[in-house]
């Protein structure tokens, strides 16, 4: 009987959830990530492009930090896809899967930049740009709130219907954008002969007060998760609705309550976007930022400071690939594969974290 | 095992202080040595900006890159005078661009979409001493700016031509009865005119001016023809665009004009064709020989390189760069592509005869003897230069123009007033479809 039990085989590798991991570990096995990667990549670059791979990572590393301009580009980019993150880190911490970002994004901005245009000559600017943030953050609250009330009533499944609402905010801006241009081949900047609605320039660059704002909602979203009532109402719901309902939480609320408030900060990112960076609305405002903001929110745990970290990783990717395009002519998706393989190994490295593989013949002396 | 993993770790650590110590001196020794060969093999040193909304896979941007690099060795510059940004959209990231531009040194920057143009006066304000052109704009002389300037090629022309091609066929397809009302009934009207159709990417001026162009020469040829135009509101929608072919063709079109910047149009017309339907394209921009080698004639097309050259050329030399650059056959800006196989007998000869024409200014494309709006001819087309912001609904002047006269000599003159096309009458014997393609 014992003999049968030995020779029940044993496999070479075997993947063990972790309890948790120090700090110093967590850090290291990120590290390990980043170099594998760009060991990678240097063999892509060097076999595909024939290029030497030291010097595209030097001006990879120049897509973000050749110039101080391009830096504070940058903090722009970063604190615009941050938003976003900030916005949907409450509806993901609640498992409410609101893949409708760019949507709301998007309808927030073009309630700005309706705001600014039939508004711009008759307010003064400081009601102006109070008119515009009300009706930003209204027009997205009222995009993550047609969901979250369907699902509250009907229990709807909120991945689609948030999806369906990004198209019906495109096909809007599109239309609204095709009548707002009128005779002219496309609708250029807004406002451009008053700059009514445009945020005024500070320290040099428009889009300071974007940065700003993007600054004070990490600290606010972060002390709203972590410390306040309704954060705590959110982790619960996440966690387990029935948990929530015996616990006495009204999980109807909540849902309605973290959808209205995640919708209204994405509408608000949009304002960001008309009245700080773009000066105009597209069916491209986006950008695409409602879901790779899903990547950030979730790499970072709902933590807003990591995500911070995550966004400026992410943007210093993109901006490096478009350099690497740029500098050696090289076709921006080649640009793409090698920010790529940085993504995947980074995101790869979070299995790593989560567990650990076990060799066979190694026992659980770490296990405990 | 956590031995191993250590050394491991620690090797791929050296590896990597190794790699990040050089990186630094690794690419400024590339930059420098760049720099070098830029001094020895070119014959100058500007610099160049270029700020185009796609890349070497979409063919509108491709024909300005080639444009761009043809200039390089027709004026003994090399690619290190240049610095390209692909895939700038028509928003803040076209400024970005711009400033980049300007801050890496370039002299002269050039910006390839209509929807760059507001972007780019913003950063010719900025920086006065860089000159900045918006190609396809068409407020640069309003602005009073002397670093802002525009430019297009009279294209029409080329269009007009490639018309006389369609117009080729359409005779030898009626002269050998191949296309009768027995064979092909409802490509005929009820008057008996035949029936052609032109896919446009949106219903304003430059498009207008193209498919009048387009239909004036297929009329030199061919007088009883009507043309159905519909819209696609993209500039490059391949799906579109062969759905707006496959529905004209439905009504009965034998010829399918376009200016939209895919190859969905001349696609879906050589599959009609090869179903049995009398059915041929003109293309746009690109050879459509290799999408549609039975159905595609011919392309009109630009030929970029002959602006960059000259615009380079005079920034080079510290001239100024024409503010309204826009020319034609006569200097070799346009032409139409490789005539294809399937083309009339006799094509090559026409279209030399009618572009040697066009060249020595002997035949006007919009000559008011060919054409009628509302059955009258039409002897005066006031043209309002101003440039409107239509956004609140009302039309808001943002850079005052003058109303000039474009009807000269008893031939409309388009592109004289300012670069961008501006004919926008809606001449007898064409339809608009009021809906565009679904």
């Amino acid at each position: 009987m014992t003999k049968a039990t030995q020779t029940v085989h044993e496999p070479l590798l075997r993947i063990a959830k972790r309890d948790g991991i120090p700090f110093g570990k967590k850090v290291l096995v990120r590290a390990v990530a980043i170099l594998l990667a760009l060991v990678v990549d240097a063999l892509f670059i060097f076999f595909v492009t024939g290029l030497n791979p030291l010097a595209v990572y030097g001006v990879m590393y120049q897509g973000t930090f050749a110039t101080p301009v391009r830096i504070s580009w940058a903090l722009r980019d970063l604190a615009t896809l941050l938003c976003v993150g900030i916005a949907l880190a409450p509806a993901f911490k609640m498992r409410f899967w609101n893949i409708g970002g760019e949507g709301q994004v998007l309808i927030g901005g073009l309630a700005t930049a309706l705001t600014m245009v039939y508004l711009g000559s008759s307010l003064p600017a400081p009601l102006l740009f109070v008119a515009m943030f009300v009706a930003s953050a209204a027009a997205g609250a009222l995009w993550g709130f047609i969901p979250a009330w369907f699902k509250s009533r009907w229990n709807t499944n909120e991945t689609l219907f948030t999806l369906m609402m990004n198209y019906v905010a495109t096909s809007i801006v599109a239309c609204m954008t095709n009548i707002m241009r009128g005779q002219a081949s496309s609708l250029g900047t807004l406002n451009k002969a008053t700059k009514a609605g445009w945020f005024p320039v500070l320290f040099g660059q428009r889009y300071t007060i974007n940065i700003i704002v993007v600054l004070v909602l990490t600290f606010a979203m972060y002390a709203y998760l972590k410390y306040s009532k309704h954060g705590y109402e959110i982790a619960v719901v996440g966690e387990s609705e029935n948990t929530a309902r015996y616990a006495g939480i009204n999980v109807r609320r909540v849902m309605i309550r973290t959808m209205i408030i995640s919708g209204a900060i994405c509408g608000l990112c949009g304002f960001l976007i008309v009245a700080g960076k773009d000066q105009t609305i597209s069916t491209t405002s986006a950008g695409g930022r409602g879901f790779t903001a899903i990547i950030v929110a979730w790499l970072a745990k709902f933590n807003t400071f990591y995500m911070a970290l995550i966004s400026f990783l992410l943007v210093f990717l993109e901006r490096g690939a478009s350099e690497i395009a740029s500098a050696y002519s090289l076709n921006e998706y080649a640009a793409d594969i090698i920010t790529g393989v940085i993504l995947f190994f980074i995101l790869g490295s979070e299995f790593f974290i989560n567990y650990r593989v076990v060799l066979r013949g190694e026992t659980h002396k770490e296990g405990k | 095992m956590k031995k191993v993993l250590g050394i491991l770790m620690a090797a791929v650590m050296a590896f990597s202080l190794a790699a990040c110590g050089s990186t630094g001196s690794e690419s400024t020794g590339t930059t420098s040595e760049a720099g070098q060969t830029a001094e020895a093999a070119s014959t100058s040193d500007i610099k160049i900006g270029a700020i185009l909304v796609g890349d070497e896979t979409e063919g509108y941007s491709a024909a300005h890159i080639n444009g761009i690099k043809e200039a390089l060795s027709n004026l003994g510059l090399t690619e290190d005078n240049v610095i390209w940004k692909y895939k700038v959209a028509e928003d803040s990231a076209c400024m970005d661009a711009a400033e980049d531009l300007v801050g890496q040194g370039c002299d002269i920057i050039f910006a390839n979409s209509y929807g760059h143009q507001t972007y780019m006066v913003e950063a010719a304000e900025k920086y006065p001493d860089v000159t900045f052109v918006s190609m396809t704009g068409d407020f640069a002389a309003l602005t009073g700016l002397d670093n802002f300037k525009n430019a297009f090629t009279k294209v029409y022309e080329s269009r007009y031509v490639s018309g006389v091609v369609a117009g080729m066929k359409l005779k030898e397809l009626v002269e050998s009865g191949e296309l009768t009302t027995e064979t092909q009934p409802d490509s005929f009207d009820a008057d008996g005119n035949i029936k052609i159709g032109y896919v446009g990417a949106y219903n304003y001026a430059e498009v207008v001016s193209g498919y009048t162009a387009f239909f004036l020469g297929v009329r030199s040829v061919m007088p009883n023809v009507v043309m159905e135009v519909m819209y696609t509101n993209s500039w490059f929608d391949i799906d579109k665009e062969g759905a707006a072919a496959e529905a004209l063709i439905a009504n009965g079109c034998v010829i399918i004009g376009q200016h939209a910047d895919s190859t969905g149009a001349p696609a879906a017309t050589e599959k009609m064709l090869n179903s049995g339907r009398i059915c041929y394209s003109i293309g746009y921009n690109i050879d459509m020989l290799d999408t549609a080698p039975n159905a595609a004639l011919t392309s009109a097309t630009n030929v970029w390189s002959v602006y960059y050259t000259e615009a380079i050329q005079a920034a080079m030399n510290g001239e100024e760069v024409p503010v309204d650059w826009a020319k034609g056959y006569e200097d070799g800006a346009v032409a139409i592509t490789a005539l294809g196989s399937s083309c009339a007998e006799g094509t090559a000869e026409k279209v030399a005869e009618v572009e040697a024409a066009l060249k020595d200014g002997s035949l006007q494309v919009f000559d008011t003897s060919n054409f009628t709006v509302g059955g009258e001819t039409v002897t005066s087309a006031p043209i309002d230069l101003t440039f409107y912001d239509y956004s609140t609904g009302s039309p808001v002047a943002l850079y005052q123009g003058e109303t000039k006269e474009a009807i000269t000599d008893g031939y409309f003159s388009e592109s004289t007033l300012r670069s961008a096309p501006y004919f926008a009458l809606r001449i007898d014997g064409i339809t608009e479809d009021a809906e565009p393609v679904a």
